[in-house]
């Protein structure tokens, strides 16, 4: 995966002496400090991060943090006072006035908390205008948008006009606004936030639909902990400006930096956060044809549970072999004995849509994307880390998972 | 006592000449330097108020009675179709039908001037709170002070007749077409704007496709009350030499007659009544707003409205 977006040392200061006040705010003064002496506010306070192609990086923060100032410097609706700001490979900062519109028109579209839309034109106008904008023909314009609108499953009302429609409907209009220009990033800020608690819902699964087909890279702005946990590849905690944390949903909530991302995510259910794959512990398992009945005993003896998955000679999982079917013995040979079936579980399922596998109270084999054995869960554990964890152990699992987050934990709806 | 205090009075120690300054101001400085500027500023003004005044005396009378009735009808309701009509016919009735087309032509001119030069600046006081700034005393200035006194130098630039007098009129009745276009254009939200720049608009693009069309309820409203104020100024032009209703109220006061007096003011009275329904209702949310200021859109809206869906698939 290839960075989409890097910003470096990221500034902008609201007031009279921007350049003091940055000065200031550079040398590590408190945001407040810098508005008694220079009447400047800080309201992006040298932030820097990257965005992975076709991620969904979500800033989260309160209100005035300054994530909505962050996301206009993005696309420069507000002009940084320092700092790059670099897509592609090229520096968005010191593009001129009509390559800054080129940009917008094809490259970086935006979705606005209370939808903004024209309410002069109709559904389909609306979903054009970025098109319309670029100057296509009517024909193409309307073709593009309404694609756009039945991605989002509005063709039937591209006549209409958007005081006709509900405010999700609204908002798939912005959203099919944003996606006609075939943009590859998209910023979001607050989308969400304007809609009922059930509809709101509903447009995040869509939006993750959405990002696959369209394969956008989408920086995302929200003051809602779970949506941020819900969407994002990547979690950034904002405050005062200034990043706290920056990282995978599953170490926010885990391990968070400071007192106040914990006391943000004290009340996250940890079970919808925390995947399977990450708590799974690697065992060594009884391999078939390489073991015999001594050397699997022995295996399941210096185990930490008392039983083992089965792999067969190729490395598929065959079942879990208990210690006390071993005992019953009588059976020289180890191919012989038919394990118990194993409940298998891909990496990023949460744990709470995994209960149900445990409902043995037997361990669950956690597969890799080839199907291969990663690691196996002991009830036991499960009920560990809803309760906080042990710290070195999630270490030890955080390092077996591929450096990039794989595919982003969509169960917690 | 008085004469002590009189000590503190700064008339007691000289006058200062305002009075001849302007004088000297307008009678030598402008009118002599600036009489051919002037002069060509009257030129439109003069051309469209004659071919307006020409093309309404022109039309025979049902035909304006009708067409202005499926109008009314069409952008304001069938109550205000009615009272057009009625009023109409009054107006012929007792006899003023040529001085109220002459007052109408004169009417209409002032606000196409009005909204021609109004509306851009109303735009840019919008765009610079500098412009705003300095443009708001000028515009205390043409409201309250009394029209008599600039009536004296325009007829000293213009003349007398019926230009000066719409020139008057445009004077009297601009500010609040810029006023209202400067305030609708503010209150267009922000991220309305934002969304514009955010998918790469220019600033003429935000303009034409998102602040006029968002504030052009509140420059419609400023439109109504700058073509009241030229209505009501309908009287005082008359004064300089402008025809119309205006003139016979003025005569009928001359002569003291009464009657005479009141016919005019009867039809200056029905005449505003009738413009200010219909204007206004080209400002509230309509059919011809709804399906938008196109020619088809105002058609559409004029052959009676029927549902969008219909047309909208009749169109495609």
């Amino acid at each position: 995966m290839q960075d989409k977006i890097v910003v470096k040392n990221l500034y902008k200061i609201f007031g009279p002496d921007a350049d003091k006040a940055a000065e200031l705010a550079g040398a590590g003064k408190e945001k407040d400090e810098v508005f008694r002496e220079t009447q400047g506010v800080v309201a992006v306070n040298d932030i820097s991060f990257s965005v992975q192609e076709q991620q969904i990086f979500v800033v989260m923060g309160l209100s005035g943090s300054g994530k909505s100032t962050l996301i206009r410097c993005l696309n420069r609706l507000i002009e940084p006072t320092s700092g790059q700001i670099i897509i592609d490979g090229a520096d968005v900062t010191a593009a001129g006035p009509s390559e800054l519109r080129e940009i917008r028109r094809s490259k970086m579209a935006m979705v606005f908390q209370h939808f903004a839309l024209l309410p002069h034109r109709t559904v389909l106008e609306n979903a054009a205008f970025a098109l319309k904008l670029r100057g296509l023909s009517k024909k193409d314009r309307n073709d593009k948008a309404m694609r756009a609108l039945e991605a989002v499953g509005l063709g039937a009302w591209a006549d209409s006009l958007p005081s006709q429609l509900s405010g999700g409907m609204q908002q798939r209009v912005g959203i099919a606004r944003s996606l006609a220009a075939e943009p590859q990033i998209l910023l979001m800020d607050e989308p969400f936030s304007a809609l009922d608690p059930l509809i709101r819902r509903e447009m995040q699964d869509e939006l993750i639909g959405l990002q696959r087909d369209f394969k956008t890279t989408i920086v995302f702005i929200t003051h809602d902990l779970h949506e941020a946990l819900k969407l994002g590849d990547q979690i950034a905690v904002m405050r005062d400006g200034g990043f706290v944390q920056v990282g995978p949903p599953q170490a926010i909530v885990t391990d968070p930096a400071d007192d106040y991302v914990r006391a943000f995510v004290q009340d996250v259910d940890r079970a919808r956060v925390v995947t399977m794959g990450s708590i799974a512990e690697q065992v060594e398992p009884i391999v078939l044809g390489r073991d015999d009945l001594a050397s699997a005993r022995r295996k399941i003896a210096q185990a930490p549970y008392s039983a083992l998955p089965v792999l067969d000679a190729r490395g598929k999982l065959k079942g879990l072999l208990s210690e006390g079917a071993l005992a019953e013995g009588g059976r020289p040979h180890l191919e012989r004995l038919v394990p118990d079936e194993m409940q298998t579980t891909p990496e990023d399922v949460s744990l709470h849509d995994a209960f149900s596998l445990f409902a043995k109270g037997e361990p669950v084999a956690v597969l890799d994307e080839k199907g291969r054995l990663a690691g196996i869960v002991d009830p036991q554990a499960v009920f560990s880390h809803l309760s906080g964890g042990d710290a070195p152990e999630e270490e030890q699992a955080e390092a077996e998972r591929p450096a990039a987050p794989t595919a982003p934990s969509h169960d917690a709806a | 006592m008085s004469g002590f205090l009189d000590l503190f009075r700064p008339s007691t120690y000289g006058k200062l000449p305002l009075d001849d300054g302007v004088e000297w101001f307008v009678k030598d400085w402008l009118v002599p330097n600036f009489r051919p500027a002037f002069r060509a500023i009257q030129a439109p003004v003069d051309a469209l108020l004659d071919s307006i005044d020409g093309f309404l005396q022109a039309v025979p009378f049902p035909i304006f009675w009708l067409v202005a009735a499926i109008l009314a009808w069409r952008i304001a309701g069938r109550g205000v179709g009615i009272l057009t009509a009625v009023s109409l016919l009054l107006i012929d009735m007792v006899g003023i039908w040529e001085e109220t087309m002459t007052t109408l032509a004169m009417v209409i001119t002032a606000v196409a001037f009005c909204a021609v030069a109004g509306v851009p600046l109303g735009i840019l006081a919008a765009r610079s709170d500098r412009f705003a700034g300095g443009l708001r005393p000028v515009l205390d200035i043409m409201q309250t002070i009394p029209t008599f006194v600039y009536l004296v130098p325009i007829v000293m630039l213009f003349g007398v007749g019926m230009v000066p007098g719409v020139i008057a009129t445009i004077v009297f009745a601009l500010p609040p077409v810029i006023r209202l276009t400067n305030l609708g254009i503010r209150q267009v939200q922000g991220e309305m704007v934002e969304a514009g720049y955010a998918f790469g608009a220019t600033r003429r693009q935000v303009l034409i496709e998102i602040e006029i069309p968002l504030a052009m309820r509140t420059i419609m409203a400023g439109l109504n009350q700058t073509l009241m104020l030229a209505l009501s100024m309908v009287v005082i032009a008359a004064l300089i030499g402008a025809g119309g209703l205006g003139l016979t109220v003025y005569t009928g006061l001359g002569r003291l007659d009464v009657g005479r007096a009141f016919l005019g003011g009867f039809g200056i009275v029905l005449l505003a009544i009738i413009l200010d329904r219909v204007t206004q209702a080209m400002g509230a949310p309509t059919p011809a707003q709804a399906n938008g200021w196109t020619f088809r859109g105002v058609a559409r809206s004029l052959l009676g409205g029927r549902g969008q869906k219909a047309e909208a698939a009749a169109g495609q």
